[in-house]
């Protein structure tokens, strides 16, 4: 159905995307993000109706380690508040909701992690059924090279496929000063390097990135107020797939393209960002989002450029959303992706006026 | 209809779960049935305490008591985490507080947890540092527990200077000192 | 209240143990989830998303275990969505389950609280110790026992006050099987002889570690008509929600009673409009982990003035016949799956509206409270149910 109110994101702000934040803990990593995206509008904590954040204790290795965070809002007078255990574009759609639900008219939302403290593909075993893949240890990388076996076996892509999109993706990093890689070497080069999970090479993987994002939503007229070109959100939809990686088709994600349908992602946009931490799910991301030839596809060099985990997914909201607002982009989806090889899929479509 | 009215089965329990249940697994053939699986886990993680805990562990390892609070703001937080948590603004600017410091609360703590816990009973109890705008943790020492009270004016006891770290266990306790108890309203806002 | 109404249509929850050896991780979340849609004449199909919620990933030893439940959960191709804000979460999540209704965005959803404490080693997994913080070495009770002391200072609360809240509670738990504690010997003695953990509070006065699940199905005004014509069971309809956080320590702060607590009861009461709530309220079932949070609960939810809610609980006002009944269920100390402990306080109002309670039902509830916080005392949530259509 459509949605009742007009709500936008009015304000993006992030941390420098980089490989460890060593000398930071978490609510210093992220504080200067959730204060520029207030600044950027002059407004302050009690302009916001509602704030909802995304992070992990497994990732921090701490229980509660949000509750620290929360320091970095200010959240006194006190504030209606919640946290999803999911990447921030989750915590993104709660305040969506909530602002349809009539219940606020404007969100701080933000997502982040350090994933520097522990060793994140080993980590993320973690995440697997408790009773049969956990106690093998399959880490992400592994996993993933089951996925782009199936791929290549099933003729859906080429190795050379997927070191230009590496190659494409860095390369536009380029021009991202908060990218953690930027520039790339040669295809030819990337496909001399040796696998570390064949058929991946060290290019086909995402980095292990520690950082955050910080958005803000507001509807209507608040949205107005705020910015001159609001990046509406046109529809917005999550869907999950079966954990069961046996019985699942690897090469597809059809998630992605029941939330796609469910948010009105069809017809041409000028801009795509979508959350593929590994390049072969780029293309089974773009396949199932259906993207025509054209739209200009991760200009920020996506996840693989940076992979703030529980953040990269709002990340490439908040990239598309910038776009929009600054005019270069007239229409946007961004996918956010979590759970094992792209299991459980976000898409938002975005617009100007 | 009323929901005095409605009549219907409330639980679609079995009758016999007021006790764990029993298992009831088929009869496996002379296979002997898995009720449980261990699956040990053992991850490392390199935890970096962040730019104001490395000052204020510092600090400590120096028997001082480093706060920090907003240039311009009166609040002075200790062992915290670099930003004021009533205006989310970044602390950029030292404060040394206490030695001495005020009781705000306390329990008599007759189990312990963890490796460093007291023998039993001991106070713990919620110490105010002069200055500081926050209480910090910690054990009461050198006084029968009963004769704690809210409002008791203490100091720190460190350990010896040859066993310094970076580490709040560098205080050992705290103990009374000779001075009138600070009243206990105004402490509140303070724990 | 939202944009849409919403209400409360199916209820369902395990039993709670200290172990429940006899279920896996899926078992134990369907055994909930099953039960509250068959309490609302449906079947999974029926559903249009699952919203889940659980303290720390620690306590099972899993990373974001929804991903993993999503079969079991019947919601492959649906929208699975996972909250955490702390021991609030139970309550805080079927806030979001209602706000997808209250936007229009779902028609039934299915919210479960759910932990199962004993697959890991739940003190560890709660606070292992983590270098360069300041380490409690006296364990949860040792955090919140210096506020329950301040609190007996400050109003002067008779030294029994707890051993009655325990009494009760543990009482009130006989009257519900599915509560974890069933001790029929307990008297006033027993508890007040039991062993002195963190002085004022008693072992017989704090929570157990217990396994479990409870689910609700939330629908809309279409969707309460046609379980209510299904299962002639009537809905409860939520009439406010709310969620508050602040800091954990703060110049300012009351810990003994914190001002979101009181901002989150002021704003669902306006939206429920409850004036007086020890009048307009007929039961609540609040988060009491230790039995002085039940009078100083009550003051900080403006059921009394401050320094005043022991005087509550010692003339009998929150016996289950009393004026207002507080946890009939038993409460969070009968029972703790701590990521459900909200939720059951939240879904055992609605099914006191409901009429739903079996032996612990009261009778003729029109309004009821749920309530739930988390952290250090910091994260509150709370919604207000009722007979009656808003």
């Amino acid at each position: 159905m459509a949605p009742a109110r007009d709500v936008a994101v009015v304000s993006v702000a992030q941390t420098a995307q980089r490989r460890a934040a060593a000398g930071l803990s978490e609510t210093e990593m992220i504080q200067p993000a959730i204060r520029a995206a207030l600044d950027r509008i002059d407004a302050s904590i009690s302009d916001i109706g509602f704030t909802c954040s995304g992070s992990s204790d497994y990732l921090a290795g701490q229980a509660f380690s949000f509750v620290m965070t929360l320091d970095a809002v200010g959240a006194w007078p006190p504030i209606s508040e919640s946290h999803v255990e999911m990447d921030g574009a989750w915590a993104l759609y709660e305040a969506w909701v909530k602002i349809q639900a009539g219940h606020a008219d404007t969100a701080l939302v933000f997502g982040y992690s350090k994933a520097s403290p522990g060793d994140l593909p080993r980590v993320l075993t973690r995440q697997l059924d408790p009773y049969y893949y956990g106690p093998l240890w399959p880490d992400s990388v592994a996993l993933a090279g089951l996925q782009a076996r199936a791929m290549l076996d099933a003729g859906a892509i080429t190795e050379e496929e997927m070191a230009a999109i590496a190659f494409r993706n860095r390369t536009a990093a380029a021009d991202n000063p908060n990218a953690q890689l930027r520039g790339s070497a040669s295809v030819e080069e990337l496909l001399a390097t040796p696998y570390v999970a064949d058929p991946l090479r060290r290019h086909d993987c995402a980095p292990i990135t520690d950082g955050g994002v910080a958005v803000i939503l507001a509807a209507d007229d608040h949205a107005r107020r705020w910015s001159d070109r609001p990046a509406w959100i046109r529809g917005i939809d999550h869907r999950v797939d079966s954990h069961n990686l046996g019985a699942r088709d690897l090469t597809r994600a059809p998630s992605i393209a029941l939330a796609a349908e469910k948010a009105g992602a069809t017809g041409t946009f000028d801009v795509a960002e979508v959350h593929a931490p590994f390049t072969h799910q780029e293309r089974i991301v773009v396949d199932e989002l259906g993207l025509a030839e054209g739209t200009t596809l991760n200009p920020s060099g996506g996840a693989l450029a940076a992979n703030p985990v529980m953040g990269a997914g709002l990340l490439r909201i908040a990239e598309v959303a910038d776009r929009i607002s600054a005019g270069t982009a007239g229409r946007g989806v961004a996918h956010a992706t979590s759970g094992q090889l792209l299991q459980q899929n976000l898409v938002c479509v975005l617009e100007g006026e | 209809m009323s929901p005095a009215e409605s009549d219907r089965t409330l639980s679609t329990m079995p009758t016999d779960v007021w006790s764990q249940p029993s298992v009831d697994v088929p009869d496996l053939g002379g296979v002997e049935q898995v009720q449980r699986i261990t699956v040990p886990a053992s991850m490392r993680y390199d935890y970096s305490p962040g730019l104001t805990q490395t000052r204020f562990l510092r600090a400590l390892e120096e028997k001082r008591i480093l706060g920090e609070r907003t240039p311009g703001h009166e609040d002075v937080y200790v062992s915290h985490r670099g930003v004021d948590p009533v205006t989310g603004l970044p602390t950029t600017e030292e404060v040394e507080v206490g030695p001495h410091a005020t009781i705000t609360a306390f329990c008599v703590v007759h189990i312990g947890f963890g490796v460093n816990a007291p023998p039993t009973p001991f106070v713990s109890a919620l110490f105010l540092p002069d200055g500081a705008a926050v209480s910090l943790y910690g054990t009461v020492g050198g006084i029968s527990h009963e004769d704690v009270r809210i409002g008791m004016r203490v100091e720190p006891v460190w350990v010896d200077d040859a066993d310094l770290t970076t580490s709040m266990e560098n205080i050992r306790y705290w103990r009374p000192i000779d001075e009138p108890d600070v009243p206990a309203e105004q402490l509140k806002g303070h724990m | 209240m939202g944009a849409n109404r919403v209400a409360v249509i199916g209820t369902g929850q395990t039993k709670y143990t200290a172990v429940r050896g006899d279920v896996s991780m899926p078992g134990l979340i369907r055994e909930a989830a099953y039960r509250a849609v068959e309490d609302a004449g449906l079947t999974m199909a029926d559903i249009d998303a699952v919203v889940i919620g659980k303290a720390p990933d620690f306590f099972e030893g899993m990373m974001m275990p929804e991903t993993y439940l999503a079969e079991a959960l019947g919601c492959v191709g649906k929208p699975l969505f996972r909250v955490h804000t702390a021991g609030s979460v139970g309550g805080s999540t079927a806030i979001v389950a209602a706000s997808h209704v209250e936007a229009g965005v779902h028609e039934r959803v299915l919210t479960i609280g759910w932990q199962q404490q004993s697959v890991s080693e739940a003190m560890w997994a709660l606070s292992f110790p983590i270098p360069f913080q300041q380490q409690l070495v006296a364990g949860a009770g040792g955090y919140f026992a210096p506020f329950i002391r301040e609190y007996m200072r400050r109003s002067n609360a008779p030294d029994d006050t707890g051993i009655l809240v325990a009494l009760k509670d543990r009482l009130n738990a006989l009257k519900n099987p599915y509560a974890h504690l069933h001790e029929p010997e307990i008297t006033y003695d027993s508890i007040k002889e039991s062993f002195m953990l963190w002085e004022p509070i008693r072992y017989s006065e704090t929570c157990p570690s217990s396994d479990g699940a409870f689910a609700m199905v939330l629908g809309s005004e279409a969707a309460a008509a046609q379980a209510q014509a299904d299962t002639g069971i009537p809905p409860a309809w939520v009439l406010g929600t709310s969620m508050r956080s602040e800091p954990a320590t703060a110049h300012g702060r009351d810990q003994i009673t914190p001002q979101a607590g009181k901002d989150c009861a002021a704003d669902v009461y306006r939206q429920a409009g409850i004036s007086d709530p020890l009048e307009d309220v007929d039961m609540v079932e609040m988060y009491v982990p230790f039995s002085w949070y039940e009078p100083m609960w009550l003051e900080n939810l403006g059921f009394a003035p401050e320094g005043e809610g022991w005087r509550l609980t010692e003339d009998g006002t929150t016996q289950m016949d009393g004026r207002l009944p507080v946890n009939c269920s038993g409460g969070v100390l009968s029972t703790n799956p701590i990521g459900a402990s909200g939720m059951i306080r939240f879904g055992e109002a609605a099914m006191q509206v409901r009429g739903t309670a079996g032996d612990h039902q009261i009778d003729g509830v029109r309004k009821a409270v749920g309530h739930a916080y988390g952290g250090a005392a910091q994260f509150f949530a709370m919604w207000v149910v009722g007979s009656d259509r808003p």
